[in-house]
């Protein structure tokens, strides 16, 4: 089998709350609690789940911008708390982002050549012919016209600097991109071209994916595998077509039921969950998801549930003990 | 009996201050919603839909001006309507629920404060009726231990709650039509599910109209009766759901349906729509979305197609799709509206 390009073991990220506003007792926010996953090569992984889920903090830790409380990450087999600075220059080259808002994150200031090259021009030491090359090889690669290296943002509609924000992501050569909510700023009739060149890209260039997304149509579209997390827990991993048609944990199949039909006629069971996400500073005990889930056992709100093997995924819940 | 509400040739316009440029936000839309119906408006940003909404009720910004038509609500039309009268039909006969709750809420009042203001208004009602009557409504739309939550203010709740207050204030005075701008845009799935499904529980319990502002073809096809479709300022499709659904007349419902992923058959190529939603200022002639359309013939370049019937209580403005029915011949007899 082929050595994932990022996997995480047990990993865990606590942010302290100062106290104070909350009285003495300064409690800490687990916003990442012992989560393992893996990407494989050329593949995708969709990481679903709600506002508070942890959802953001597992990219910003792939990504290197938070660093793990506990458990460890490996990139491509190696460990990345043992690398050598060299080993993680590599590392920070080889896993990009793309973010939600391409207006927020494309500089006003910069013509577009110069925002794809500024990771180039950052990080490795090429001749300005070069750099103009490569700023060209990656405009045709996200479908823009070479004329765009020297236009400013504000000149592109949404879509389009989408695509720059793609372009710029490319340039270094990376392994892996994460991309948290990159359609879901974009107009309804560009979102399915950003996919597509998203797939595009995944086939020609072997690329890995972090994908994050609140439209599980679109996670279930782009996914070859899907975490589902519920308060800095992953409750069920799985193969993705089989995880979204038949979900076994309570929690993925009220979220998927609540998903929203592509057809008048789709109707399917609807699973209305009570309450809301607790907050995460005072998870419940047990199964964090105990107080909403609709199958709840007295054990539930004393033993914490973990993920086990069942019928070709993983799922945290004491139903299938 | 006539609709409640019937929309005729509605047109907006933005007019910059020296009048030098207009903009047709919204462009000879017309249509009719039922008692008790929903109607789904699905447009993408700078379609019109929001625009649509705001003049209904009249809530334009200043730089817009209704330029023709009538809004019949009742019988009675809105347009023409002095101001003073239509302060006694907005959240009184028809009530708005706008994206943002934390927008719409006052955070310097209580949410039992805001929620009887309609009814203080509107049905003179004492202050002690009034928030005997906020803990009502409160409580039915599952607001928890509402005798606490009158007292608190809106930054004291979750985004769910302030969006179903939002709602409660839209119910007091038991309007005939609600109309919400994305309701949910900014609530998380689960949460979502709970409050479209509290929206329909209020419709049947009060026989409320319901208007769907939105983006989201999901919401249409989960919430609504008919949907209209909105392109560049004009209605380019609108009819009975399952029927736009299952067949779509105007190409870029179409594709609009074509491009959205699908639970059922996951990493299936979507279908793209080339190019982007044309400026509102430049309109390209004839159709607005002929520069898109894999369909576009000559006609389509130079004149803006007319609304015609493709089936029963199905229009749409398409030269393509309206030759398609003439050259069908029985589909026109059974198309007439009821």
């Amino acid at each position: 089998m082929a050595t994932p390009v990022i996997e995480a073991k047990n990993l865990s990220k606590l942010f302290p709350v100062k106290g104070g506003f909350f009285g003495r007792g300064a409690g800490v926010v687990r916003a990442v609690d012992d989560v393992s996953f893996s990407v494989m090569p050329g593949q995708t992984l969709g990481l679903v789940g709600e506002s508070g889920c942890g959802k953001t903090t597992t990219a910003k830790l792939v990504l290197g911008l938070e660093e793990p409380t506990g458990g460890s990450m490996r990139f491509e087999g190696q460990d990345l708390q043992s690398m050598d600075a060299a080993g993680r220059r590599h590392y920070r080259k080889s896993v990009q982002a793309v973010f939600q808002d391409p207006f927020a994150s494309l500089n006003p200031r910069m013509r577009v050549g110069a925002i794809i090259a500024e990771p180039l021009v950052t990080n490795e030491v090429l001749p300005a012919t070069e750099v103009k090359k490569r700023i060209l090889h990656l405009l045709e690669l996200v479908g823009l016209p070479e004329r765009a290296a020297d236009l400013f943002p504000h000149e592109f509609s949404g879509g389009q600097r989408q695509r720059i924000a793609i372009a710029r992501s490319l340039a270094l050569s990376p392994r892996l991109v994460v991309l948290d909510e990159p359609v879901s700023a974009l107009d309804v009739s560009i979102r399915a071209q950003i996919l597509n060149l998203l797939r595009d890209l995944q086939a020609q260039l072997g690329l890995s994916y972090l994908f994050i997304a609140h439209d599980l149509a679109a996670v279930a579209h782009m996914s070859h595998t899907i975490a589902v997390m519920y308060l800095g827990k992953i409750a069920e991993t799985g193969e993705a077509a089989a995880l979204s048609q038949r979900p076994k944990h309570p929690y993925t199949q009220a979220l998927f039921s609540a998903a929203l039909p592509s057809h008048p006629d789709e109707r399917r069971e609807e699973i209305i969950l009570p309450g809301e996400v607790p907050s995460p500073l005072r998870p419940p005990a047990g199964c964090r998801f105990h107080p909403r889930c609709p199958h709840v056992m007295p054990r539930c709100a004393t033993e914490v549930p973990v993920l086990k093997p069942q019928e070709s995924r993983l799922v945290s819940c004491h139903l299938f003990d | 009996m006539s609709p409640l509400l019937e929309v005729r040739k509605l047109g907006v316009h933005y007019v910059t201050a020296r009048g030098t440029r207009v903009t047709k936000a919204v462009d000879e839309v017309s249509f009719t919603l039922e008692a008790g119906e929903t109607l789904g408006i699905v447009g993408e940003s700078g379609s019109g839909k929001t625009t649509l909404a705001l003049s209904l009720l009249r809530l334009l910004p200043t730089a817009a001006r209704i330029v023709g038509g009538e809004v019949r609500f009742e019988g009675e039309d809105l347009v023409a309507k002095p101001e003073r009268d239509m302060r006694h039909i907005r959240g009184k006969r028809i009530a708005m629920i706008l994206q943002d709750p934390m927008a719409s809420l006052n955070p310097l009042f209580t949410v039992g404060d805001q929620v009887a203001e309609p009814l203080r208004v509107h049905e003179r009602a004492t202050r002690r009726n009034a928030w005997a009557r906020a803990k009502e409504l409160l409580r039915s739309v599952r607001i928890p231990a509402p005798e606490a939550r009158v007292k608190e203010y809106p930054h004291q709740m979750s985004g769910g709650m302030r969006q179903r207050i939002v709602g409660a204030i839209g119910i007091s005075c038991e309007p005939r039509l609600l109309i919400a701008d994305e309701p949910t845009t900014s609530l998380d799935l689960t949460i979502q599910a709970q409050y479209l499904n509290l929206l329909r529980e209020l419709q049947r319990a009060h026989g409320l109209a319901l208007i769907f502002i939105t983006h989201n073809l999901g919401i249409v096809a989960k919430m609504c009766d008919r949907v209209a479709v909105m392109y560049a300022g004009r209605m380019v499709e609108s009819g009975p759901v399952k029927s736009i659904f299952d067949h779509p007349a105007h190409p870029y419902t179409r594709a609009l349906l074509e491009s959205i992923p699908r639970m059922g058959n996951p990493r299936q190529r979507l279908t793209a729509i080339d190019g982007q939603p044309p400026d509102l200022a430049r309109l390209p002639a004839g159709c607005a979305f002929h520069p898109r359309c894999p369909d576009a013939i000559d006609r389509c370049r130079a004149e803006a197609p007319p609304e015609s019937l493709v089936a029963v209580t199905h229009t749409a403005r398409c030269w393509v799709a309206a030759s398609h029915q003439t050259q069908r011949p029985g589909a026109r007899a059974d198309a007439v509206r009821p």
